[in-house]
């Protein structure tokens, strides 16, 4: 590649990063000044003030929780309900393979909107229909159960398409290895296949809760007066903005920041071990043939 | 799939996937499709006489004219449509933006860094996309301020002589959305393009090919699945947005999200806002069905 | 502890594919027995009959006398080493070994003791708490002979687990495969394209294609005496040479060629049924003057020196191919190409054979 181009591409991916980056400095840093509005021009002076108000502020603690918890149940659901399709699609063929997978690429696509709309419908009707018009109970009220329910509908698509990605990689002699040395399915489901497929669980269930707490559409429309931190986020930018939540995505960008850390060292540490045997393996490979060569050579 | 994993998995596999599609995606859906035609009545009147599919519902699209001026012309037209129109146009606006912004980095990306720093760079790439939407639309109203950092930034630096007021009509919603979206484009075709064989790049570099010639017939054809992919996903989200548009949307700026909102929010009108629903789910999916029909790319090219 | 299996008429179809087509056999408990053919000749089929994974279309599969129709692969006495192994990559080395056990709910401490117990017998001590990915081809193999073994299966069947191998390790392999059996009496199962392996280690051998178990005998009947030309070209050389039998006497017939009237042996089977001659290039023998008998005059057209032997290619003068071999003893001459000579065999040494079993 021409040197100039090349110097070229460094500079627009530099550009870009900064692009990217840059909007989550200035948000970040507006925490730190001393001024009633959220900005980080003019400087005010630094200040832990919104920090101390962020923590005062009890509707966002409970928003907070709730997220936390909206997030937790989306994950496990749509961790169940995501490796449960990947597998099924996994195994089947032909034209049902193509309808199944196409409805639940689909739902990918469909507009959070209409998600939240549909879900919250579907249930305060299915309620109307069981208890009349009358004084109707959970689960059949707005709340962040619908929430939940609304949200995993596409999330688990994600996790299928990540798990379905992993499965693709098995080596499906292996479960009739283990179906031949005794296993029950249910062992070969446990021993075998699910550790073959944890790390795109794993995988699946960090998207899962990440993508729920970001979810503001289907939320708007199911939570039935609830607040998850999204939600609340948007009513403070959109009421009296105060720089506590310029304290708050510090804080949030501070928490990826650090799990996005982790996670490169652990796969690095990860790296290194297989590297590792892979090299033992190579010595061993090496070893056998020279021995064979003395065998041979004796005989 | 029963000598695959026994009878009982098998079960209890199907009911999940059942479970979700029908409890989740399908009857919703035909529940929302149902409503959609039923007018909004009082408690009381539900299953009265007054009670009757109409299409009354989505007709109220066509209420209220607006008078808009296109190419020195003058036309009347109704204002939701002019709403659904401008939210197609301006999402369209944005998946070329993306695409324009995602496409270089995305072949950098692929063929041209150094493999040791690359899981580096993707880590910094995937640090805004775990930050919450409604915080980068945020983070985008404090910088687009009339008196925010880019302004500052600008008049400090001499290129302009006094504040610019940014979020104008649709530019801070396009601004916000491009930058909420731009990596569900790069990462598609990111993908795609580090499947294409970089003997081919080279073969052509070596039959003296130039470097756009290069772009245009081998990696832009062979990231074509990709592209698609990526372009399907921001038009969606961006039509579909109702975050970005709510935060950094100016007094003339309507998103089609936003009227839905209303009629549920405000008129407290299920029932029309299921109609608009229903409206911006088919007509999307039309819209998507049509341009991937033009540029010949498969549905299952896509989920790729 | 080991157990005999026997195939009764067993037939299996994919849709209208045939792939065993009534296979009979009767496998004795202790023997080592192997299923020889070219890829797609059943032999797999058969494999995955036995261990459970496919059920015959028809006939019957006993193994120790049982009928073990319906019963499925962790209910038979079985073990099975795949073709690429199937070791758990995700499990340490003597979890791998011990996984039978621990699926038969076996308690810990006694799983770790087996499997040192068998990492001993496979020549592996130490490996245990070792990872798959850490070991060579010779090693993995090792351990999923151990982990079959575990289980301690009355059958274990062998799907070419040795492919994957080098030559030299392969041959040596052999021999500790066979050492193994011997040791543990299992009965032994061993499906393989590679004759030499099917020879070199089998008490019998059946030879299959398209199919059907065209012969089944121990190694040195299935290459000196083979049934039909399928089993008589698969397992070894052979110069072909098409002609006409004449009728039989003492177990010799007349046969008609373009290259003069010959003698071989001819079977009471292939009576009657259109026939090839059979030689081998090592029973073919070049002479400067005619032998006694089946004499065919010859050019030497190529010679390739291979070490222990000499390979020598000649042309009759219908310009069909012979091929010759020499053993090297030392001493022997190497004949100079374009040399005028004498391709002889003795009729005892060459076979009219039809071209395949038919059935019927």
């Amino acid at each position: 590649m021409h040197k100039f181009r090349l110097g070229l591409a460094h500079l627009y991916t530099f550009l870009f990063l900064i692009y990217l980056l840059a909007p989550l400095a200035v948000m970040s840093g507006a925490a730190f000044n001393d001024s009633k509005l959220p900005s980080i021009v003019p400087w005010k002076g630094f200040t832990w003030h919104w920090f101390q108000a962020l923590w005062a502020d009890d509707r966002m603690l409970v928003a907070f929780g709730n997220t936390l918890v909206v997030a937790a149940a989306v994950a496990a659901l749509a961790v169940i309900v995501g490796t449960a399709a990947a597998i099924l699609i996994n195994s089947i063929s032909g034209r049902l393979r193509t309808v199944l997978y196409g409805m639940m690429i689909s739902t990918i696509l469909i507009p959070g909107v209409v998600i939240g709309i549909s879900t919250l419908l579907m249930w305060t009707k299915l309620g109307g229909l069981i208890f009349g018009s009358g004084e109707k109970m959970f689960p059949f009220i707005p709340g962040l159960h619908l929430s939940v329910l609304g949200q995993v509908s596409y999330i688990a698509a994600m996790v299928m398409l990540l798990v379905l990605a992993r499965l693709q990689s098995f080596d499906a002699g292996l479960e009739e290895a283990a179906l031949d040395l005794g296993a029950s399915h249910a062992q070969v489901m446990r021993r075998i296949l699910l550790p073959h497929l944890y790390p795109a669980i794993g995988a699946g269930a960090a998207v899962a809760f990440f993508q729920s707490i970001e979810n503001f559409n289907v939320t708007q429309f199911t939570r039935g007066g609830k607040d998850t931190l999204t939600v609340y986020v948007f009513s403070k930018v959109r009421s009296g903005i105060t720089p506590t939540i310029n304290a708050l995505a510090f804080l949030l960008i501070c928490i990826t920041l650090v799990l996005a850390v982790w996670y490169e060292i652990a796969r690095r540490r990860r790296a290194r071990i297989e590297a590792a045997r892979e090299a033992e393996a190579r010595e061993a490979e090496a070893r056998e043939t020279e021995a064979m060569a003395e065998i041979t050579g004796a005989a | 799939m029963l000598r695959r994993y026994g009878s009982g998995l098998t079960l209890l596999i199907c009911l999940l996937v059942a479970f979700w599609l029908l409890m989740l995606v399908i009857v919703p859906n035909i529940t929302l499709f149902e409503q959609s035609f039923r007018p909004y009545l009082p408690v009381t009147e539900i299953g009265g006489p007054r009670d009757v599919y109409s299409l009354d519902n989505f007709l109220k699209v066509f209420n209220g004219d607006t008078q808009i001026t296109l190419f020195g012309r003058s036309f009347a037209i109704p204002v939701h449509v002019l709403t659904f129109a401008l939210t197609i146009l301006y999402s369209i606006l944005v998946t070329l933006i993306c695409f324009a912004l995602a496409y270089p980095l995305a072949y950098y990306m692929a063929k041209i860094v150094n493999p040791k720093t690359l899981p580096t760079l993707l880590l910094l790439l995937f640090i805004p996309l775990w930050v919450s939407e409604v915080l980068r639309a945020f983070a985008w109203w404090i910088i687009l301020a009339l008196k925010g950092p880019l302004n500052s930034l600008l008049l400090f630096t001499g290129v302009i002589d006094k504040p610019v007021r940014w979020i104008v009509d649709y530019n801070g919603v396009v601004i916000g959305l491009v930058y909420t979206y731009v990596l569900f484009m790069l990462f598609p075709i990111y993908n795609a393009v580090q499947s294409l064989d970089t003997n081919q790049i080279e073969a052509a570099e070596d039959l003296g090919a130039p470097w756009w010639k290069i772009h245009l017939k081998i990696v832009m054809p062979h990231a074509k699945p990709g592209i698609a992919s990526g372009a399907v996903m921001v038009f969606m989200l961006s039509a579909g947005s109702l975050l970005v548009p709510s935060i950094l949307g100016s007094t003339t700026s309507q998103w089609f999200t936003q009227t839905i909102d209303q009629w549920f929010k405000d008129a407290l009108d299920w029932n029309t806002a299921s109609a608009y629903a229903l409206l911006l789910l088919i007509l999307c999916t039309v819209f998507v069905s049509l341009a991937m029909w033009l540029f010949k790319v498969k549905l299952s090219d896509i989920a790729k | 502890m080991s157990a005999g299996i026997q195939l009764d008429d067993v037939c299996c179809d994919f849709g209208s594919f045939r792939a065993v087509d009534h296979a009979t056999v009767d496998i004795k408990p202790g023997e080592f027995f192997s299923f020889l053919g070219p890829s797609g000749c059943g032999k797999t089929t058969i494999l995955r009959m036995i261990s459970g994974f496919i059920e015959p279309t028809s006939g019957v599969i006993r193994i120790g006398g049982q009928d073990v129709k319906g019963k499925r692969p962790n209910q038979r006495p079985t073990a099975l080493i795949f073709q690429n192994l199937a070791l758990f990559p995700l499990m340490p080395i003597w979890e791998n070994i011990a996984f039978g056990l621990e699926m038969r709910g076996v308690d810990k401490a006694a799983r770790r003791a087996k499997a040192e117990e068998l990492l001993r017998l496979v020549d592996l001590p130490g490996a245990a708490d070792k990872m798959v990915s850490q070991l060579s081809g010779g090693q993995k193999q090792r351990v999923a002979i151990a982990r079959a073994l575990a289980v301690e299966p009355s059958v274990m069947l062998l799907d070419e687990p040795l492919s994957a191998l080098d030559l030299k390790l392969r041959q040596h392999m052999r021999a500790e495969l066979r050492a193994i059996q011997k040791r543990t009496g299992v009965t032994f199962i061993y499906i393989t394209h590679d004759q030499g392996e099917a020879l070199a280690m089998s008490d019998r051998v059946g030879v299959m294609s398209q199919g059907r178990i065209q012969q089944i005998a121990d190694p040195r009947e299935i290459y000196n005496n083979p049934v039909n030309g399928f089993v008589a070209s698969f397992v070894g050389e052979n110069n072909i040479i098409d002609g006409t039998a004449g009728p039989a006497a003492g177990g010799l017939a007349g046969f008609d060629t373009a290259l003069g009237g010959l003698r071989a042996r001819i079977s009471p089977e292939a009576l009657g049924r259109p026939v090839k001659l059979y030689v081998r290039p090592e029973h073919t023998i070049l002479t400067e003057a005619p032998g006694p008998e089946n004499a065919v005059p010859v050019t030497v057209t190529e010679v390739s020196f291979e070490g222990a032997f000499i390979s020598v290619l000649t042309q009759t003068e219908t310009g069909k191919v012979l091929a010759a071999e020499i053993r090297n003893d030392g001493s022997a001459t190497v004949p100079a190409i374009g040399a005028k000579l004498y391709a002889s065999f003795s009729a005892e040494r060459a076979a009219l054979l039809p071209d395949a079993t038919v059935r019927g």
